[in-house]
């Protein structure tokens, strides 16, 4: 069986939803979905044994060889990702039981889990196929179920959070959808592999160049690289907590990875960073988004905001890490997307306890939390921490590695801003922590006890992986260290 | 253009139009689906939603100058793509060189089917097709999970039913002639469905036809008539089974020893392996896409006959 894991990969979370709308029962449909996420999750770490010890796995679907057929094929970056994308899929789906019950009506709860598998399914698909169509088709599974996911929010403000999210991602995805259509129309094919050897061929012509403006620009849309960033604070901010700390850890994280792998994989590095100024325009961009939404949290009041702007200037630090197109440079960034995803699905677990406890996550209503939820809050503090960068928290690691790779290139204004910016993170994190700790709790809100188990255990875990990682850093280093040398080594 | 009316019966004009080009550039399945889906289903769901939304845009003053920056650009862009192109037809475009020679030359031993584009969509490339299974499989769920109103008590019910039979009473003749069409539609619908290996068509559009023969019927008969032939529950069961059908071809290749999808190993001889695995996933696709088009149907139909229950009642309610 071990030769057909990268297609379990995808199919076991996609035959189960299905399998769930049949169930009905919403609690027996839960347990089935954590089953279904746990095994997708040994999937995956089998998957990335597989290819650290023995290198590309490449997977034929329906029996055909490659250009003709589909291919998956997985290498260190998509293991690495798939890791990603299940573990913290597996840790979510153990609170989502207890958090929807008081955010979502009950008789949509199974479809909750329905959409949550297929939304697991899309993201899966898109990492691990080797086929640029096929990753349009998971696109739309993922994306589908997203918009529907954040409008089942409580607020009615979901629905519109999701129908600019809808409009916007459309866009994103047509314009990923005409860009490999005209690669098509040059070169013939529609596998990864296959355009990667025949596009240089065509290098030179207007529609290539078409080609990559467009699946760029779809990229940066679905990434919410500023400023295309607006659909995504409303749509974190009124999703149903479980879905904000599901897709805050994996959904953006997927859009960068496809970046990654059309421009080092398909394009090739030397087309990507040389017919436009890719690297002048993203680190500009990257450094502006870092700014102006880290200087947007400190005025939020709505804290499900406040990391959600968090959110995009993190994603300002990746897209730095990538424009440098080094070794370094890739490092950074891939090691900033395990490590971001761990923080933020903390952080927004823990306010998925508090939403829980308290019924929204309004600033004020932070009040004396401190005292009355001592482990969600900490767990808070905790993955603020790691978004500062503080050293023993995995924040530190990615950012060092940043700077390490900014300083090798010379780029040392840029490396004094990164560090001015974490300033920044300070002042947003500080006004939590401030509230929480050291004012009183409000006279009208009755007082709240602590989290239920089933949500500060993987809130914990995840904690404990934020420091553990920032300590240990052997295997986080490592993987993406190797997925980005070879990623250099395919293109060089 | 303000009249949301026109601009529905504008957007399926448009998908007639590029139907009738892609027939123009012989691409005949592309053409079938198009004129189903485009110029069929997508508009008269979309008019299902003005009979809530209203007819008329609401007036903004906002004028998006922006917007049309950027559609110029993009549209600039795509123009600016196109100068490098092999022209339409060339016979040295890489399209035809690399990939479609196999296709076009071997498909028919190694699938055994006439229809290229079914062997392509239904063997070569199942995957993608399964992934579109699935997508509109997710459209279905997401139309559920956004619309499906809680279950309404059986007074109300029969009021709606009293509220239809006032209604449709006096459509008499176009009753009895879709009472006579319906079976017909339905039976092209199978012809479609098992006709996909030898000419245009298969499992999308023969969903569709099958869903607009239970549309019609509702539409006619009243939601609560077609409700009780086809239920909900059912429904949705019948969507579910459609992707797990599809799903389970792949799996059965699994357990015989051939990659995802191989249809080569369902069976001792290759090609009547290929054949039965797309006839199944072609079953499969079917049930799936005519039971989510309804399910999109009953939903919006079901809750537009709620919206005006309650304005209903809310106007004798004040009257009183």
């Amino acid at each position: 069986m071990t030769a057909h894991l990268p297609i379990l990969q995808v199919i076991i979370p996609l035959m189960a939803a299905p399998i769930c709308l049949i169930l009905k029962r919403a609690k027996l449909v839960w347990l089935f979905s954590l089953i279904v996420s746990v095994l997708a999750f040994s999937v995956s770490v089998l998957l990335l044994q597989q290819v650290m010890t023995s290198g590309v796995i490449s997977y034929e679907l329906g029996g055909w060889q490659a250009p003709w057929g589909i291919e998956y094929r997985i290498d260190k970056l998509n293991a690495f990702v798939l890791l990603i994308i299940t573990s913290i899929s597996t840790l979510v789906l153990i609170a989502a039981q207890a958090s929807i019950e008081k955010e979502i009506p009950k008789d949509k709860h199974t479809l909750f889990y329905v959409l949550f598998l297929l939304s697991l399914t899309g993201m899966l698909g898109i990492v691990a196929t080797g086929d640029a169509f096929n990753v349009f088709v998971f696109l739309e599974i993922s994306s589908l179920s997203a918009y529907a996911l954040i409008a089942l929010g409580k607020n009615r403000r979901a629905l519109w959070a999701s129908y600019q999210y809808l409009i916007m991602g459309t866009i994103g995805a047509t314009f990923i959808l005409i860009g490999i259509g005209l690669m098509y129309q040059m070169t013939g094919t529609l596998n990864m592999q296959d355009l990667s050897q025949r596009l240089p061929e065509v290098a030179a012509t207007r529609t290539v160049f078409v080609a990559f403006a467009f699946v760029t620009v779809g990229l940066c849309l679905k990434l919410a690289l500023f400023p295309l960033h607006l659909w995504l604070p409303n749509a974190y901010a009124f999703a149903p907590s479980i879905v904000t700390a599901f897709f805050a850890a994996t959904a953006t994280k997927v859009a960068i990875y496809l970046l990654i792998r059309f421009t080092f994989s398909v394009f090739g590095l030397s087309f990507s960073f040389t017919t436009i100024p890719l690297q002048t325009v993203f680190m500009a961009l990257g450094l502006i988004g870092i700014f102006v939404a880290s200087s947007t949290a400190i005025y939020q009041n709505n804290i499900k905001h406040v990391f959600a702007y968090s959110s995009i200037s993190q994603i300002g630090y990746m897209i730095i890490g990538f424009s440098l197109s080094s070794v370094t440079g890739l490092t950074s960034t891939l090691l900033h997307l395990f490590n971001h995803a761990l923080m933020k699905s903390a952080i927004f677990l823990a306010l998925a306890a508090i939403m829980f406890r308290v019924g929204n996550v309004q600033l004020d209503n932070f009040r004396g939390l401190g005292r009355q939820m001592p482990l969600t809050m900490a767990a808070i503090v905790v993955g603020g921490l790691s978004l500062i960068g503080v050293p023993l928290t995995v924040g530190f690691v990615s950012k060092w590695y940043l700077l390490t790779a900014l300083l090798e290139q010379g780029w040392w204004p840029i490396a004094a801003l990164v560090l001015l910016a974490s300033i920044l993170a300070v002042v947003y994190v500080w006004r939590i922590v401030e509230v929480a700790y050291f004012k009183e709790p409000l006279p009208d809100r009755a007082p709240v006890k602590e989290a239920p188990l089933i949500f500060l255990v993987p809130i914990w875990i995840l904690v404990i992986a934020n420091v553990y990682f920032g300590i240990d850093t052997r295997f986080s280093v490592q993987v993406a260290e190797s997925a980005a040398q070879s990623l250099f080594g395919v293109s060089l | 253009m303000k009249d949301l009316f026109a601009v529905i019966m504008l957007s399926g004009i448009y998908g007639l139009l590029s139907a009738s080009f892609f027939v123009a550039m012989d691409a005949v399945d592309v053409a079938f689906t198009e004129a189903a889906v485009g110029a069929g289903i997508s508009t008269l769901l979309m008019l299902v939603v003005i009979t809530m939304t209203g007819r008329k845009e609401k007036p903004t003053r906002h004028k998006p100058i922006s917007a049309l920056f950027v559609v110029i650009i993009t549209g600039g862009l795509l123009i600016y793509g196109t100068l490098d192109m092999p022209y339409f037809g060339a016979a040295d475009a890489p399209i035809h060189n690399h990939t479609s020679p196999r296709y076009i030359n071997d498909s028919m031993q190694e699938i055994g089917i006439p229809n290229i584009v079914t062997s392509v969509l239904a063997s070569y490339r199942a995957f993608d097709t399964f992934g579109e299974v699935v997508v509109i499989f997710t459209a279905g769920i997401g139309v559920l999970a956004m619309l499906s109103v809680a279950r309404r008590k059986e007074d109300e019910d029969d009021e709606i039913a009293s509220i239809n039979d006032s209604m449709h009473q006096q459509h008499l003749v176009i009753r009895i002639v879709a009472k006579m069409l319906i079976p017909f539609i339905l039976l092209f619908a199978l012809y479609v469905q098992f006709h996909g290996d030898f000419g245009p068509g298969g499992g999308f559009q023969a969903g569709v036809i099958f869903a607009a023969a239970i549309i019609l019927y509702a539409m006619l008969f009243g939601l609560a008539t077609a409700r009780r032939v086809i239920n909900q529950t059912f429904i949705q069961l019948i969507a579910a089974i459609g992707v797990l059908l599809y799903g389970c071809v792949g799996l059965v290749s699994l357990m015989n020893g051939g990659n995802f999808f191989d249809y080569n190993v369902l069976s001792s001889d290759p090609i009547a392996g290929q054949h039965l695995g797309i006839l199944i996933i072609e079953w499969g696709v079917g049930c799936t896409v005519a039971s989510v088009m309804v399910i999109i149907f009953f939903n919006f139909a079901g809750r537009r006959q709620f919206q005006s229950l309650k304005k209903q009642t809310k106007h004798t309610e004040s009257s009183k």
